[in-house]
């Protein structure tokens, strides 16, 4: 084909319209929600998390029943309009107790995972803003606790220490921080060499307002990636623990103590088993479609 | 080399007198003793059981005496099981547990990766997404829930599986399968993801456009690249199988090292807490050393003994 000028036309250039901004300009975080709201499987998630965390803080108080009152003439009761998940071995509504398990299960999920954070990224930040010598002896300090099994050191403290939520976050942070120091550490060390934070040292910023103001700020993507499966990791590792025996003592129990409860009596019983198993699971399932949506919104380079 | 594995094997001697140690003395800080029982003994009979078991001597030298025991492998008797010792729990158990968990093992490995790649190959259709929504469960679902479930459908409901002890081959497929879901599923994602990055990589376009078939690129130049990452995973392979099997050789009655572990901590059997855990900490550290030594044999793009830069 044969172009002639007749093909073409000026185009005129409007300055004010090229310059004019079509659409509301979005801060990181904005675009993050933006793509995550996309994101059906993890809004489910997320909406589905959010009714747990309301059932597991609200249901207990309107309940007539209560997790330890026994009634032994209720007995392993089938569900029914009076008792909606059935009764246990000791005649207790596991409605309600499926409720309290929640507050514990999320508790020692959320909280593990908080500790975690704090830990992790002082610890990161500090070995990574570093460097050098510092760093080296942090890092190794995290290297030989990380080489120690994880599990066996949380079984270990579980069987000195008194059971309880709190020796069960503590068993589980012991170790836990470290993932996180190793992904903030790392996440420092690229960072530091970008010409912002210069421009922030040159202008007379100290270190700690350079780590705290310029540098977690900037690394704060893969912080909460890593935080969103931390979460899911701590609820199975403490229902994990709960089936062992070395959870919380009873008359409270988590759901992980109630399936191991539940597991015996499963063929005369099933729901006793059956609810904890589902409540365990899609829990643990939603806080993973969910950390797989946010690890997708907050890092498009890895979207596949 | 020479260098790098002198100084990783003495860190991982470092870790595990630390492991030891730590055992020792938490296991130490607990009141009461291995006699303390409802029962109160003639204080004669007490202090011959403590000689007997040299639990008289001041802690120092107990320690001593333990890290003797340690290297020498005499991990002293069991406070429960009168007639035996550590050892012979660890010998009798431990082949069982080996057993079961390297068939979990190549289950988890091979399915896997046959998973990933279906997954790799048909992205964005219906196997990719079906397939990640099984490794999701998998993921999601504990082992002693799934083991519970495997018990009730396949043994109570279905009869096709013994639903627990350990004798022939098909009482070993529900624990095998229970206890290899969730590495299974996480090998099944790392693989998804390594072969969609690979697929998209200079060198395979350059395959297609030799004209070589889909199977020759996927099996010749693909997989042997997908599955690197995969080789990392190994150590805390190994480790999600010995601690799941605390819960799946509990539930299925198998009489290994994660059920006797197990019950010793039910029965705070001190001396058969600190062995056993000894004896998984050494396995867990001396598998994580291997498989990094055989990474960097198997990659030569990594130089050993290099920078930890990230």
């Amino acid at each position: 084909m044969q172009l002639t000028e007749k093909h073409f036309e000026p185009v005129s250039v409007d300055n004010l319209q090229a310059e004019e901004i079509k659409r509301p300009s979005l801060s990181f975080w904005q675009d993050a929600w933006r793509r995550l709201k996309k994101n059906k499987v993890a809004m489910v998630s997320l909406i589905f998390l959010v009714l747990l965390i309301i059932g597991a803080v609200a249901l207990p108080w309107f309940s007539q029943y209560n997790y330890f009152s026994t009634d032994l003439t209720g007995k392993n009761v089938p569900p029914s309009g009076d008792h909606l998940f059935g009764t246990d071995d000791l005649g207790r509504d596991m409605f309600v107790r499926i409720w309290y398990g929640a507050r514990i299960s999320l508790e020692v999920g959320f909280a593990a995972a908080f500790v975690d954070l704090i830990i992790g990224v002082l610890w990161g930040g500090i070995a990574g803003y570093y460097g050098g010598k510092v760093d080296e002896v942090m890092m190794r300090i995290a290297d030989i606790l990380f080489a120690i099994p994880y599990l066996l050191v949380v079984i270990l403290l579980l069987v000195v220490f008194s059971p309880g939520v709190g020796t069960i976050i503590l068993a589980l942070t012991i170790t836990g921080w470290i993932g996180m120091a190793r992904i903030v550490r790392g996440q420092m060390m690229l960072l530091k060499q970008q010409e912002f934070v210069l421009a922030a040292k040159s202008l007379g910023a100290d270190s700690a307002r350079i780590i705290f103001k310029h540098l977690i700020p900037n690394a704060l993507g893969p912080i909460i990636v890593t935080l969103s499966l931390t979460v899911p990791s701590a609820i199975f590792a403490e229902s994990f623990l709960s089936f062992l025996g070395l959870g919380v003592s009873a008359p409270v129990a988590s759901w992980g103590t109630m399936a191991s409860e539940g597991l015996p009596a499963m063929r005369y019983y099933p729901w006793r088993l059956i609810f904890p198993a589902v409540f365990i699971s899609t829990t643990i399932l939603a806080l993973n479609l969910l950390g797989d949506g946010i690890q997708d919104a907050v890092d498009p380079r890895l979207r596949k | 080399m020479l260098r790098y594995l002198g100084k990783r094997v003495i860190f991982m001697i470092i870790s595990l007198f630390l492991i030891v140690t730590a055992t020792f003395f938490l296991m130490h800080s607990i009141p009461g003793g291995p006699f303390t029982s409802e029962r109160t003994l003639p204080p004669e009979i007490e202090q011959a059981l403590l000689e007997k078991y040299n639990l008289h001597l001041p802690l120092h030298e107990q320690y001593v005496n333990y890290l003797k025991g340690v290297v020498t492998w005499e991990l002293g008797p069991s406070f429960t099981e009168k007639s035996s010792t550590v050892n012979d729990m660890i010998s009798r158990g431990f082949p069982v547990s080996a057993h079961l968990g390297f068939q979990a093992l190549l289950v988890a490995i091979f399915g896997g990766i046959s998973l990933g790649v279906i997954a790799a190959l048909y992205h964005n259709k219906w196997q990719d997404y079906s397939a990640m929504m099984l490794a999701v469960l998998g993921l999601s679902v504990p082992s002693f829930i799934l083991a519970s479930f495997y018990q009730y459908i396949f043994s109570i409901e279905l009869g096709w599986f013994p639903i627990a002890k350990w004798d022939t081959w098909r009482h070993t497929v529900l624990p095998t399968l229970a206890l290899s879901a969730s590495p299974l599923a996480f090998i099944a994602r790392l693989t998804r993801a390594n072969m969609i990055e690979i697929m998209g990589q200079d060198y395979i376009k350059t395959a297609k456009s030799k004209g070589l078939s889909t199977p020759v690129i996927t099996v010749k130049h693909a997989i042997r690249n997908a599955l690197l990452p995969v080789i990392t995973y190994l150590g805390p392979l190994t480790a999600s199988i010995l601690t799941g099997a605390f819960v799946v050789e509990k539930i299925f009655g198998v009489p290994g090292l994660g059920r006797e572990f197990v019950m010793s901590i039910q029965n705070r059997d001190y001396t058969v807490i600190m062995g056993t855990t000894i004896f998984y900490a050494m396995i867990l550290v001396v598998m994580i050393l291997i498989v990094d030594i055989v990474y960097t044999l198997i990659d030569p793009r990594i130089k050993l003994g290099g920078s930890r830069k990230e």
